[in-house]
């Protein structure tokens, strides 16, 4: 009904430009942003920040990053694990090594140093399209791994040859470590979330933007009206990677604690994330929270209801939960092949006309 | 042929035409052991209108990929705004200020309208990647700056009903609008289309015709075409190059053209005794 933009003349380049052009949008838009920033972290306990909303964000994080590579710029990636890892393990390095400096500059480096590694590993793009720059990719994902496995630099010579985090503090509010109230580990990823979607925004609707779409629909003729495949194809890896980097860096420091490199940044993760993205619907940054948010919940939901609803043994929820939420991948892919931003999308197309739809 | 027409003359219908814009100089293109184009010279002058022409399997569309610097002769010279121009990437060749649209369209199907017109605008648009995060500064300028360029093109054109709409949801017919508009928002010195109005019908290719003849009149847009409706393109065009098997075989007005006993032959066919 409110949903509509009848009335809601434009009349300059930069309003219609914005990324809600819809009011109803707009406001829904901040009504989120404050029920976010200013409610939910007075009435979150321990259980919901671990279980649901860290994971949640961060792998949002991810998935806008993966979204930015696979979605908008059309290159396959298998090595978000191992991307993860380099943001981890840096963000450990700089932990370490720097204890004094504020935890917001060290995971923005992370992602920094993330970046420049996802060059690296994104010149072979230049050569190589699809399935083949997926298994090179791959190849990043394992050589990572083995790297921080082998490497006793990497985890500062630590027996156990994990790394955990110490403490560490943003404006004197523990963010790492034992101490961490739940809120402030919320608040500081959900930070990371807020600017990472609008950069993504911002990114994707401009030139950059154009550009990597141009070449994900059609590279040649991307190439002859200007656009430089290289550079494009290199900033998307770089933008991808840092975001990647910092959703690894959070993984690691304000969500897991502790990690050991195969476990944690496997290529299940690489997969998982991924899955996010697919699910989510591929060139869209609403979908990259979609795909997080089902992938996320639909697991804690499941066990909810089967172990805490139904009174099923935990071990037999747990190995059927696997079964559902695959099962549910396959059925929701063939119903919607273009994933939950295009279900979301003809909801809204829908939503303009309603109620004469005629 | 720079003898057979003055520098700098005026067209009967009132237009200016400058000197040589572009020149290709004897061009030999091969692929392997094929020979696509066979010592191929002609110019392009500021502000014609000049057509290419010849049967399937002539060369055309290989010429058109040396001019836009898709491939690189294996001999001769391009000569471009008085100055030799070394070989190339294409991209590098759009940013001289060469746009083109393709035989077979070649949009960027998962954008809308207005963001495939937008990627003309390429050349004019470097805001750092910084400004572009933040959507402050230069980039948000220049994001308004060549919209309002781009709207322009979009009103000439006649799109301005779909202009968000995905290109993958439209048209063949406006498809190829769209694509015209795209290389149009370049601001191109040389515009190349490639078969322009292939598989329309007559009233799409009038108001192609119209679009054209439009563009070069207003801009003062150089424009070189690959056509095969022999009606359109004697009607349109300043000169013609003709092409066959890879060779010229002839070069000049329409008139000149229709005339030439090797086009003709080529055309028709001629018997052999």
């Amino acid at each position: 009904m409110f949903y509509r933009e009848a009335g809601d003349f434009k009349t300059s380049y930069t309003e219609d430009n914005q990324t809600f052009p819809i009011k109803f949008d707009r406001y829904r838009y901040y009504a989120v942003l404050v029920f976010a920033f200013a409610v939910v972290p007075f009435v979150i306990n321990d259980y919901w920040v671990n279980a649901v909303f860290l994971p949640f964000l961060i792998y949002a994080i991810a998935a806008i990053g993966l979204n930015i590579l696979v979605g908008y710029c059309g290159q396959v990636s298998l090595g978000t694990g191992g991307f993860m890892a380099v943001g981890a393990y840096a963000v450990y390095k700089l932990m370490t090594a720097f204890p004094d400096v504020s935890m917001f500059i060290h995971v923005i480096l992370a992602g920094v140093i993330t970046a420049g590694v996802g060059v690296l590993f994104g010149l072979p793009s230049l050569r190589i399209k699809g399935f083949y720059l997926a298994v090179a990719t791959l190849a990043a994902q394992f050589f990572l791994v083995w790297l921080f496995n082998r490497v006793p630099w990497f985890y500062n010579y630590s027996a156990s040859g994990q790394i955990s985090s110490p403490e560490r503090t943003v404006l004197g509010v523990p963010i790492t470590g034992a101490e961490t109230a739940p809120w402030a580990a919320y608040l500081f990823c959900l930070v990371f979330v807020t600017l990472s979607a609008l950069v993504a925004r911002n990114l994707t609707r401009g030139m950059a933007g154009r550009k990597w779409m141009a070449i994900r629909d059609m590279d040649i003729a991307a190439e002859i009206i200007g656009v430089n495949p290289l550079k494009a194809k290199l900033t998307a890896f770089a933008v991808s990677s840092f975001f990647v980097g910092i959703s690894g860096a959070l993984f690691f420091s304000v969500y897991l604690g502790a990690v050991e490199v195969g476990e944690a940044f496997g290529i299940n993760k690489s997969f998982l994330v991924l899955f996010m993205v697919i699910i989510g619907g591929l060139g869209s940054i609403f979908g990259s929270f979609a795909g997080a948010a089902f992938l996320v919940l639909l697991p804690v939901l499941l066990k909810n209801a089967l172990v805490g609803g139904m009174g099923w043994p935990t071990d037999l929820a747990a190995h059927l939960e696997f079964i559902i939420v695959g099962g549910l991948i396959i059925i929701f892919l063939i119903a919607e092949p273009h994933g939950l931003a295009q279900l979301w999308r003809v909801t809204k197309e829908k939503l303009r006309l309603w109620p004469f739809p005629h | 042929m720079n003898d057979m027409t003055p520098e700098d003359y005026t067209t009967a219908d009132g237009r200016k035409i400058g000197g040589v814009v572009m020149e290709m100089k004897n061009i030999t293109l091969r692929f392997g052991g094929v020979v696509a184009i066979k010592d191929i010279s002609f110019d392009i002058r500021q502000g014609e209108i000049r057509a290419i022409i010849g049967p399937n399997g002539a060369g055309k569309s290989s010429m058109l990929n040396v001019i836009s610097g898709f491939y690189n002769p294996q001999e001769g010279e391009v000569w471009y705004k008085g100055t030799r121009r070394p070989p190339m990437k294409p991209f590098q060749v759009a940013q001289q200020g060469i746009a083109r649209t393709f035989q077979n369209i070649a949009l960027f199907e998962g954008m809308t309208v207005l963001d495939n017109v937008m990627t003309g605008r390429i050349r004019e648009m470097k805001a750092g990647l910084f400004s572009q995060a933040i959507w402050k500064g230069k980039a948000e300028r220049e994001e308004v700056e060549n919209r309002a360029v781009v709207e322009k093109v979009i009103d000439f054109l006649e799109i301005q009903h779909i202009r968000k709409t995905p290109v993958g949801r439209l048209p063949y017919g406006l498809k190829k609008r769209v694509e015209l508009a795209r290389a149009l928002a370049a601001e191109p010195s040389i515009l190349l289309l490639d078969e322009p109005m292939a598989g329309m019908n007559v009233e799409e290719k009038e108001d192609m015709s119209r679009f054209i003849l439009d563009v070069n009149d207003e801009f003062g847009t150089t424009i070189a075409l690959i056509e095969h409706d022999m009606g359109v393109v004697m009607d349109l065009s300043d000169r013609v190059v003709v092409m066959d098997y890879g060779k010229k075989i002839g070069d000049g007005t329409p008139d000149e053209v229709r005339n030439n006993q090797a086009v003709i032959d080529a055309y028709l066919g001629v018997a052999h005794d």
